[in-house]
């Protein structure tokens, strides 16, 4: 009997959350990232801007 | 000022490129997946691992807030400021992950357990430290009041830690203790352990090449208004 529950016995299909998860977690990193380095050019630019006007 | 990014810190960025590439196989291809929950509970390796560098951001800031107030030396400010916006991103993805993990674990989004409710107000306490930061003009107030929230909000974060163990809650303890009432528990085997702590190591050397990179971005900010300031006088 306990043979044929474990037979009958089926892993949840949750595999879209998992997606969903995954997305949400490397979505957010990928724009975290994008954002640190946009945010770093520019500041170079505007640094050398400034420095070239102390000069 | 010396912009060129430093060898160690490329080294760090291939690192953590590398180790967050075996984690994602690990999690994938040699974690098993879990009976009772299916593959959704294959985002607990990311969710605990986010989380983790929450926390780790916040007790940085904590830190850094404390040899602020001891040195007076703007550049812990400046890495109080950059650990406490990577932990926000963090703890933001570890409660929207977790949120999709209790979707069918539970039949819920959202529920105002202890440790999501908690969590949420780790959160939004320092959403504040950032406006906080933004109302305050004169740089040595503003690291002083951030030093001092830093510390303090510092508490509410292990308060987090240990709603699960000390709380009824259906939010399960995995890692060092067990929670009778907790729905969607499951019990580790090898492979999901080696997962785990690999994912949680992964995730603590990316921590440490972000908290790098901002810092540096934050160096190049301060000199910018330095010079601003310069300028005007």
């Amino acid at each position: 009997m306990i043979f044929l529950q474990s037979l009958w016995q089926t892993i949840p299909d949750t595999g879209s959350y998992m997606i969903a998860g995954y997305a949400v977690i490397f979505g957010i990193m990928f724009i975290y990232l994008v954002s640190i380095a946009l945010r770093y050019r520019r500041a170079v630019q505007k640094l050398e801007y400034y420095q070239d006007q102390v000069k | 000022m010396n912009t060129d990014k430093p060898r160690l810190l490329t080294f760090l960025d291939v690192l953590s490129g590398m180790l967050l590439t075996s984690a994602v196989l690990m999690v994938f291809l040699y974690a098993p997946v879990e009976r009772t929950m299916g593959a959704v509970q294959k985002v607990f390796y990311f969710h605990v691992s986010t989380a983790w560098v929450g926390m780790l951001g916040f007790l940085a800031a904590a830190v850094v807030g404390v040899l602020y107030l001891t040195t007076r030396k703007i550049k812990w400010d400046l890495a109080g400021y950059a650990a406490v916006e990577i932990s926000l991103v963090f703890f933001l993805i570890a409660i929207i992950s977790g949120s999709i993990w209790a979707r069918p674990t539970w039949n819920t989004w959202w529920t105002w357990d202890p440790r999501l409710t908690t969590a949420a107000i780790v959160e939004l306490i320092y959403a504040a430290y950032l406006l906080l930061r933004a109302g305050v003009d004169d740089p040595a107030r503003r690291a002083r009041f951030s030093a001092v929230y830093a510390v303090f909000g510092f508490f509410s974060v292990p308060l987090t830690f240990i709603a699960i163990r000390l709380l009824r809650t259906i939010h399960p303890v995995v890692m060092g203790g067990s929670n009778p009432g907790g729905e969607g528990s499951f019990s580790m085997v090898a492979p999901m352990k080696q997962t785990f702590f690999f994912s949680l190591f992964a995730f603590s050397v990316i921590f440490i090449d972000l908290f790098w990179h901002r810092i540096r971005l934050e160096k190049v900010t301060s000199k910018i208004e330095e010079l601003r300031i310069q300028l005007m006088d």
